[in-house]
């Protein structure tokens, strides 16, 4: 009866995956925006070398007053093309960095309630339910408020608020795959539940947990510019909300100098939803994260 | 057996809330120890901006003198009771100065809340009725803008087109100030200083409630019921009403529920882009002079807030779907 052990839940190839995605045009502007955005990231430090927190230029300037500040400057005569590739380089880390911590506790404790049932389950998912009627952003503030904040206090914040949906998710996968009859047959055969659920049921719940990846990144970097918008960012380090936030303050007569900033909040974000759509539909999954 | 089933689930929900309360009242309990320095002086503020005095009415009120068991016992006897303690930043009792502001951010919560169901149901629906057409496109398109976009940065921008350029709208606050008007002219006056930070906040959630109608009318379709009426001969139009929009309306209460919580946290954006006097204000001030006894008695009333608002969710899923009131 070894026949059994070779059903497993059927999902596409990566080959397959890759083919699948790039003729879902959702997925390819996505990917394409990801692209632009990272890629100025990775340029920031040879574009403009410095600190992007520097006074270097008349302040208020318009976008192309001066050819040397193609976006203009702030009230304080800052370069804001400086300060939003450095910016995309700052978002995209802190967002995937507390994702990672999302994905680290969600996964450890849906697929922790999803397996061993019973008690256990009931007590993480009480944590998972208490964890989800705390508005996630206020304890997110809360959170950085006490600690202060830098980089390695917002990060922790945003992934230690955003874990409880994929470990809801992660659960009923996991419930699902455990009375199938992969798990049921390595049961049988006194497979030792580390190597069940690490050979036989994360890799089966890879795919919905790499679209809402993608989604969790976009939450993580609203997150981030939402904090540094109220004045809870690094104040070492240059980041869009706190663009917009500083920039709040000449609306009536500069407005560019919030609007910029915002729109690479949009492009990164967009890019990062739309690729998870794109990959929900290559995946051919029903649901995911949202 | 309507009743009794009701009655648990109310029962159900109280005992949540207790065990909410009290988990918050743990987290809250965490924070404030695992901050650097003395929990009073973390509640006070940075050390030095508060008076010895504060500081030694902070200890006696926390019990920072005695064991950690006893503290945690004495500060959840207190929350228990809602004695939320004292704010010296604002000179009022923490539990008043949140009642204050409740009324004013369920306002703008409500108005965003119900525009946001009510537009995006309908989008979606449209959406849903020209599926994989242009119209179908667009709305999608602009729901994932809506999606994208930082709801801080909506909020400034349109501050800058319709109150800076057109001059239509007021920029912030919750009514002109001096003018002494009552009745309806103060009414008008409260709606139209509404009217922006509830666009401000629906339009994330009008993305949401839009994806979420036409995802639900589009499976519903696919439904035996459907396919029924549709072999009986039911009119299309009313087809997607009766029989479709109104299964495809329990996925979007169920959000609704789970929203509210995040719905709040964007009111703190909201209410502090727009200086609105709510709840989420009050905790931007918090925030800003560090009065974090003020800021954990916030986080802790709008969690139980959520509570009740999924109770009442509870409540209208047993009015739409009759056969999870039996269950």
């Amino acid at each position: 009866m070894t026949g059994t052990l070779t059903i497993s839940a059927a999902r596409p190839r990566p080959a397959g995956l890759v083919a699948r995605l790039i003729r879902r045009p959702s997925a390819v502007v996505g990917l394409a925006l990801l692209g632009l955005v990272a890629g100025a990231g990775l340029a920031a430090p040879v574009l403009y070398p410095g600190d992007p927190l520097d006074m270097i230029g008349a302040p208020l300037q318009w976008p192309g007053m001066d050819p040397a500040f193609p976006l203009g400057t702030d009230m304080l005569g800052r370069d804001i093309a400086a300060g939003i590739t450095h910016g995309a380089r700052i978002s995209l880390m802190i967002g995937a960095v507390a994702t990672l911590v999302a994905l680290v506790i969600g996964v450890g404790i849906g697929a922790g309630a999803g397996y061993y049932g019973g008690r256990v389950e009931a007590a993480l998912m009480r944590l998972t339910e208490l964890f989800q009627t705390i508005p996630p952003f206020l304890f997110t503030l809360a959170i950085v408020a006490v600690l202060q904040p830098s980089i390695p206090t917002i990060v922790l914040a945003i992934g230690l608020t955003g874990w409880p949906g994929l470990a809801r998710l992660v659960r009923a996968e996991v419930l699902r795959l455990r009375d199938g009859e992969l798990v049921q047959a390595s049961i049988v055969i006194g497979a030792s539940d580390a190597r069940i659920i690490g050979l036989h049921i994360l890799p089966n719940v890879l795919a919905p947990v790499v679209v809402s990846a993608s989604i969790l990144v976009a939450n993580a970097i609203l997150t981030e510019s939402s904090l540094a918008f109220l004045g809870l960012g690094d104040p070492n380090v240059v980041s869009w909300g706190g663009m917009v936030g500083a920039g709040r303050e000449v609306i009536r007569t500069d407005w560019f100098v919030a609007a910029a900033p915002g729109l690479a909040i949009v492009a990164a974000v967009l890019a990062l939803n739309l690729l998870g759509d794109g990959l929900n539909d290559a995946l051919d999954l029903k649901r995911a994260l949202r | 057996m309507r009743m009794p089933a009701g009655g648990s689930a109310a029962i159900r929900r109280l005992a949540q809330m207790v065990s909410v309360v009290v988990g918050i009242a743990v987290v809250n309990f965490f924070l404030l120890h695992l901050a650097p320095g003395d929990a009073a002086q973390v509640l006070a503020g940075e050390a030095g901006s508060a008076t010895p005095e504060y500081i030694a009415a902070l200890r006696a009120q926390f019990g920072l003198d005695q064991p950690l068991g006893v503290q945690f016992a004495k500060y959840l006897a207190k929350v228990l009771t809602l004695d939320l303690g004292f704010s010296v930043r604002q000179g009022l009792p923490v539990a008043q100065l949140i009642l204050d502001r409740l009324g004013p951010t369920l306002l703008l919560m409500g108005a965003s809340l119900g525009f946001a169901v009510l537009a995006g149901g309908a989008l979606g629906f449209v959406a849903a009725r020209h599926a994989g057409r242009p119209l179908d496109t667009a709305i999608s398109a602009l729901a994932l803008l809506f999606y994208a976009t930082p709801v801080f940065w909506i909020g400034v921008m349109l501050i800058v087109v319709f109150s800076v350029w057109l001059d239509w709208l007021p920029v912030g606050g919750m009514a002109e100030i001096g003018t002494g008007r009552t009745g309806l002219a103060h009414l008008g006056d409260v709606l139209r200083h509404l009217v922006l930070p509830a666009l401000t906040l629906a339009l994330y959630y009008l993305a949401i409630y839009t994806r979420l109608t036409r995802a639900a009318m589009l499976e519903a379709y696919g439904q035996d019921y459907v396919r029924t009426a549709v072999a009986k001969g039911v009119r299309p139009r009313r087809i997607a009403y009766r029989h479709v929009l109104r299964n495809a309306l329990l996925p979007v209460v169920t959000q609704l529920g789970l929203q509210l919580g995040a719905i709040l946290g964007g009111a703190v954006l909201v209410e502090t882009v727009f200086a609105w006097p709510g709840l989420g204000r009050l905790a931007f001030e918090a925030l800003f002079q560090r009065d974090l006894n003020l800021l954990l008695g916030i986080l802790l009333c709008s969690s139980v807030v959520v509570v009740l608002a999924n109770l009442a969710v509870d409540l209208l899923y047993a009015v739409l779907d009759p056969r999870t009131a039996r269950a």
